[in-house]
């Protein structure tokens, strides 16, 4: 009895402290996450304009027009496309460099440092580089072209070359960081395996990746491939910065189409509509995203 | 022998901006188009131009208040919720504990309109304030620092709070210092985020004084026009060399950071 009343004495203030270390994290949580959520939701079903003297109630008509939408779904046929070129592009070049670099000795942390910079440096700025690398008459790029006979290139003025010109941007800039962290899996997997392997016959490097890399880089590669599609899938500085989506809505893509129904028309139930509507695609990687990401921490 | 060609080619890709950048950025404007000659390097002429054109340390000073604030309200706000989570019974604890979970898939992009609205509403756009308040949250940190605080022994809190010691003083003193390499490689995490964020500055700033460098950079773009080269890259130069520099003097931190978060 008397231990339960000091026991509960002494849970009293910690339980106070609970509380008041939680509530400024809750408060901005209501205010940054649940109410605007909320506001979201309900603003999807209105035609709700900024400015505009009535709001209606419609229902599911905004869902119903997107989805008929030609602008928009070229924009998600777009955002699919350019995922599709990032993900094995972004995932496999950084497998590829960590393996060769896993290797060097003397080397390694020179190429660390090359491969990672264009994660730090900023996009905007490097974006602006890359127009000018690419431009079709005054950038470097076009002595290759004209070398290898392919005459003149419009990497981002031409229909068909300008998704995967920026794909290769956005691979740039992403393969340092899929570099490091493949790395740090091809690290933590035991020497032993690989004499174990060498024992068995898997002498060879083909055979040792098959027979132990792969399988052990495994939530690495999962990890790594989840993050990739994410980054990928809100592709947004490079097509605000270069295209605006042209040429003739070539690289329109999901949250510059947001962007502009929301922020630059301001017809806000529309674009309210698309942001759930994005928010439902990106949920498949992000969920599969913390669960990996809750593993990952323990051991980091 | 073929790894290393592999690398370097790699590498070349990877350094080819860089080098262009840098080497446009010296040269006169006439020159931009002609072959590489050194005699043709005008010094730092793109960068007084560059510089005089356009606000660019103001966007770089910009970029230092707004980074910083973010930052110090994330760990303010983050670090106490974390220990509450990770070692305080209190009511409410697995429901907060799935909130987070829960916003931790949400992007910004997602309650971007509702608060773009709201900061129009109480007249707070185009402030330091509207830039930075969606981000004081991170549901990320608060995540990351419940993993580490988790594994901070129970028998050290006890013993401080037999001396006398409140939960306050307990969190800052003995429990923060022991997730210091989390602590700073979500403080990395957060400044490179940030630092190149475009999206939330481009929707709530429109005066050119208050914008980041990623926006700052836009402004300069159009001034310029795309026919100025030398100086445009020069600006170019001066908006990325900051987190640059950083990087190449923190290249450790940098890189155990992605490490330990997997996040960039």
């Amino acid at each position: 009895m008397s231990t339960a009343i000091a026991l509960a004495a002494t849970r009293e203030p910690l339980l106070r402290a609970g509380h008041a270390f939680a509530a400024p994290a809750a408060l901005l949580l209501f205010l940054i996450y649940i109410v605007p959520v909320g506001v979201l939701a309900w603003l999807s079903l209105t035609d709700y304009e900024l400015g505009a003297v009535r709001t209606e109630f419609l229902g599911l008509a905004n869902f119903e027009r997107a989805l008929a939408d030609p602008v928009f779904r070229r924009s998600i046929v777009n955002t699919f496309a350019y995922v599709a070129i990032v993900l094995p592009g972004g995932v496999g070049l950084g497998l590829l460099a960590a393996l060769l670099v896993h290797r060097r000795i003397r080397t390694r942390s020179l190429y660390e440092v090359i491969y990672f910079l264009p994660v730090t440096s900023t996009l905007i700025a490097m974006a602006t580089v890359w127009q000018f690398l690419l431009h079709p008459r005054l950038g470097p790029v076009r002595e290759i072209t004209l070398g290898l006979g392919l005459g003149e290139v419009a990497f981002l003025s031409d229909p068909t070359l300008v998704l995967p010109s920026l794909a290769a941007i956005g691979i740039w800039q992403l393969v340092g960081f899929n570099m490091i962290l493949f790395l740090a899996g091809l690290s933590a997997i035991p020497r032993d395996l690989y004499e174990a392997a060498a024992l068995d016959g898997a002498g060879g490097p083909v055979d040792r990746f098959l027979r132990v890399t792969w399988p052990l880089l495994g939530p690495t590669t999962m990890f790594v491939t989840i993050t990739t599609s994410i980054t990928a899938f809100k592709v947004f500085d490079t097509v605000a910065v270069l295209t605006q989506g042209g040429p003739t809505g070539a690289s329109e893509v999901l949250l510059y189409a947001i962007y502009l129904e929301g922020f630059q028309y301001f017809r806000i139930g529309y674009a309210a509509a698309l942001t759930l509507i994005f928010l439902a695609f990106i949920l498949v990687f992000s969920v599969m995203q913390a669960a990996a990401l809750d593993r990952r921490v323990h051991y980091g | 022998m073929i790894a290393h060609a592999m690398l370097a080619l790699g590498g070349a890709v990877m350094l080819a901006p860089f080098l262009w950048m840098l080497l446009t950025s010296l040269r006169p404007a006439s020159g931009v188009f002609g072959g590489f000659s050194l005699a043709a390097l005008e010094g730092f002429g793109n960068y007084a131009y560059a510089l005089e054109t356009a606000p660019l340390l103001r966007f770089m000073l910009n970029g230092v208040i707004v980074c910083a604030g973010i930052l110090v309200v994330q760990l303010l706000v983050a670090i106490p919720c974390a220990y509450a989570l990770a070692k305080l019974p209190f009511r409410g604890r697995g429901a907060m504990f799935g909130l987070v979970l829960a916003a931790l898939c949400i992007p910004i992009q997602v309650p971007a309109l509702p608060l773009y609205l709201g900061l129009a509403h109480v007249g707070l756009l185009d402030t330091y304030l509207a830039m930075m308040l969606p981000f004081f949250l991170s549901v990320f940190a608060i995540f990351l620092f419940r993993q580490f605080f988790k594994s901070f022994p129970d028998e050290i809190i006890q013993a401080a709070r037999l001396d006398g010691a409140g939960e306050f003083e307990i969190v800052w003193r003995f429990v923060a210092p022991s997730a210091l390499p989390a602590i700073a490689a979500f403080s990395i995490f957060s400044v490179v985020a940030h630092w190149n964020d475009l999206y939330w500055p481009l929707i709530v700033i429109t005066e050119t004084r208050l914008a980041p460098p990623p926006l700052g950079m836009l402004y300069f773009r159009d001034v310029e026009t795309g026919s100025n080269y030398g100086a445009l890259m020069a600006g170019a130069t001066i908006i990325t060399a900051p987190l640059v520099i950083a990087f190449l003097v923190a290249r450790r931190r940098f890189i155990q950071g992605v490490t330990m978060t997997g996040l960039k």
